[in-house]
């Protein structure tokens, strides 16, 4: 059986901050999340230029 | 005197149907150019999720936990719905983000907010009976775990997370039965509305906003702004969307410049 890319074999790490305390993986997908959602607002969409331009 | 017809059940579902709903609207073959933005795909990606997560789950079901876990096939369609269940909930939270900061409950489509809502709700006990369905020591810790915070929130006496064939019964029909049906309407309410137009920008240039609002008779049609998105770069959130705010079902008209979907 092939090894996990990253070892999983050790409770998880937490991130402590006061009263905030959240799983590591859980913190990366929630930056991941806003980071896709920046990007969505932020990012042209292709082919958007071309069909203001005919307007 | 002339005798009246007595219309018949049918005919009366069939003709409020397509009053509600008539076949361009329900199938539309342009949309407006508004929705030239990755913002506006997060919908479609929960849904192409959603479907991969019931075609997996129901050959999940069809194969048993003995096979999900002791077989390399079974290993890889239990990956599949894992991950499809995650992308689900990581599509579906940005769409909700991005329908909250364009207000998307404007122009009388306060159904279509909440059947998102309660999607989103019903989602969650979804997830969590099959993550205590899975037959494993996983299983066990959650349940256990879970089985407290529903004790604590008053609501324990009405089922038992540690029944295994209970929460599989729950996972594999009752909540997919209603996830699909809120799903359904939600996306017939979207068709029924139209999609929520940007927010136009107040004091931007004399009637018009970044937005592009003003280019259509019926409201925003297109984007000026540098990021196509439809969210306001700037301004009070002050709407001008006919209809917005009014609760009527008023809604933009089609979009001259729409795009080709």
């Amino acid at each position: 059986m092939t090894a996990a890319v990253f070892n999983l074999n050790h409770p998880a790490n937490t991130v402590h901050w006061h009263f905030f305390t959240m799983s590591v993986a859980n913190v990366v997908v929630i930056i991941v999340m806003l980071v896709v959602f920046a990007a969505a607002v932020l990012l042209p969409f292709p082919g958007h230029g071309r069909r203001r331009g005919n307007r | 005197m002339t005798a009246t017809k007595k219309r018949s059940w049918t005919e009366a579902v069939r003709e409020r149907a397509v009053g509600a709903l008539p076949p361009e609207k329900l199938l539309p073959d342009s949309q407006p150019s508004y929705m030239s933005s990755w913002i506006y795909i997060f919908g479609v990606l929960s849904l192409g999720s959603l479907v991969v997560i019931i075609a997996s789950g129901s050959i999940l079901s069809l194969k048993g936990p003995q096979w999900w876990h002791f077989t390399g096939i079974g290993h890889f369609f239990n990956s599949i719905h894992l991950w499809s269940v995650e992308l689900f909930f990581f599509f579906m939270a940005i769409h909700l983000w991005g329908k909250y900061w364009m207000a998307a409950w404007r122009g009388g489509r306060a159904r279509v907010w909440m059947t998102g809502v309660v999607c989103f709700v019903v989602a969650i006990p979804c997830a969590l009976t099959g993550y205590v369905s899975q037959q494993n020591f996983d299983a066990q810790w959650i349940s256990t775990q879970a089985k407290d915070a529903m004790n604590a929130a008053g609501i324990g006496a009405f089922f038992n997370l540690t029944n295994f064939g209970q929460m599989y019964s729950v996972h594999v029909l009752l909540l997919p039965l209603a996830v699909v049906a809120i799903v359904v309407a939600h996306i017939l309410l979207v068709r029924k509305h139209g999609i929520v137009p940007p927010i136009p920008l107040a004091g931007v240039g004399e009637g018009r906003s970044l937005a592009g609002a003003g280019d259509s008779p019926a409201g925003p049609a297109g984007h000026e702004s540098g990021s196509g998105s439809g969210l306001p770069a700037s301004g009070d959130g002050s709407m001008k969307t006919p209809g917005s705010g009014s609760g009527d079902d008023r809604e933009p008209g089609p979009d001259p410049a729409g795009s080709p979907t």
